[in-house]
């Protein structure tokens, strides 16, 4: 009881710091990198860059994501708060080559 | 060239999914096929303006263009297969117990089918832009543009397929629960589509998930299986909810089945069947 009163505490804090922001690249329809590690329980700012001419879509059924990335632009995704866990994700319009993964922990 | 098959198929299900119950949802009304075919074509001319201004698109709003964009065109598509539910609830018994009141119901109709007509251009953009982007991009990679489009063309027509095969499915319903079943499927649709759009606008940032996930049933039946994957189009199956994505869903079910409830046809609320 104790730890949720202290939970609950600190959930306005959480709330109000900016996320912290991860970088991906997507360069010759693959994501680097391929494994991004990121700090459970709280939202993520994913900040994907496509350095390729062609548009991909960030996709994650485990994420519950869905984002167009037209070439040459960059997007943000936002995540989470995830539980510890892993979280693949894949270009749709590449799925063979760009795959990647986010390990919650 | 499968690829291309493969992502088109993907994309035009779920459009094709909607206009064939929609087309069998407003079978009764008047000049259907213009008002379906126009929205078709409104929405295939929006996808590639979409396409088109994507860069643009995705860059405003501080780079949520795009999550704002698919969550207005979802809102607006709810709220016209809301009023086209609660105004079916109204008149369907009318129109299939008596005849001439569908001439009498003509103009009010229209008015009706233009609502159908944004759901469909609303339905074709969503997915028609992300196609049309697809395609652009492969076109400019290694591959021909004869594979790209005989490839695309091939996944549209199996898309189209499984919409008539939905249309027809339906017609064969008995017209004693064809209401009942269409209103049924158009209610889930359009909660499936709220569910999505405050996915999008959490993936935006713009509101707060809540619980996330609220409850997780990936082991159960997956999103990307063929049984998740038609229960996601069709009722917004979702493995892993978010609690907010669950009250959109709810609260739709909830105004729309209290709107039709309250504007049931007098023959209904009397709680005597209609003839049919
Ligand atoms: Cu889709």
């Amino acid at each position: 009881m104790k730890r949720l009163i202290l939970a609950l505490l600190c959930l306005p804090a959480i709330a109000l710091a900016a996320p912290p922001e991860v970088q991906l690249v997507i360069k010759d329809h693959r994501f680097q990198p391929e494994e991004v590690r990121v700090p459970a329980g709280q939202k993520i700012k994913l900040v994907i860059q496509n350095q390729d001419s062609t548009p991909e879509e960030f996709e994650s059924h485990e994420l519950n994501r869905e984002k167009v990335i037209p070439g040459g632009t960059t997007a943000n995704v936002f995540i989470g708060p995830l539980n510890p866990g892993k979280y693949p994700f894949f270009g749709e319009f590449n799925e063979k080559t760009a795959r990647g993964v986010v390990i919650a922990e | 060239m499968l690829g291309a098959a493969i992502i088109v198929f993907r994309e035009s299900l779920e459009a094709a999914l909607l206009v064939g119950i929609v087309a069998a949802a407003a079978r009764t009304l008047p000049h259907r096929n213009r008002w379906l075919a126009g929205g078709i074509v409104a929405g295939i001319l929006g996808s590639v303006a979409v396409a088109m201004a994507a860069g643009t698109i995705a860059e405003m709003a501080d780079g949520m263009g795009q999550e704002m964009l698919n969550a207005i065109v979802l809102g607006l598509a709810v709220t016209m297969l809301a009023w086209h539910n609660i105004w079916m609830s109204r008149h369907a018994r009318e129109m299939i117990s008596d005849a001439t009141s569908v001439v009498r119901e003509v103009a009010e109709g229209a008015r009706e089918l233009s609502a159908i007509a944004i759901v469909i251009a609303m339905a074709v953009l969503r997915e028609g832009s992300e196609t049309v982007l697809f395609l652009f991009g492969m076109m400019s990679q290694e591959q021909s543009l004869g594979q790209v489009l005989s490839g695309g063309a091939l996944g549209l027509a199996a898309g189209i397929g499984v919409g008539f095969g939905m249309y027809a499915g339906l017609l064969r319903v008995p017209v004693r629960w064809f209401f009942t079943v269409t209103a049924g499927l158009v209610l889930l649709l359009a909660a499936g589509m709220a569910g999505q759009m405050a996915r999008f606008l959490i993936q935006g940032d713009i509101i707060p998930s809540l619980a996330n996930p609220l409850w997780d049933t990936s082991a159960w039946l997956s999103a990307s299986s063929a049984v998740g994957t038609l229960l996601h189009v069709l009722a917004g199956y979702d493995p892993r909810p978010s609690a907010m994505q669950a009250i959109f869903y709810l609260g739709t079910v909830a105004l729309i089945a209290v709107g039709m409830y309250l504007v049931r046809s007098p023959a209904a609320a009397s709680g005597r069947p209609a003839t049919t």
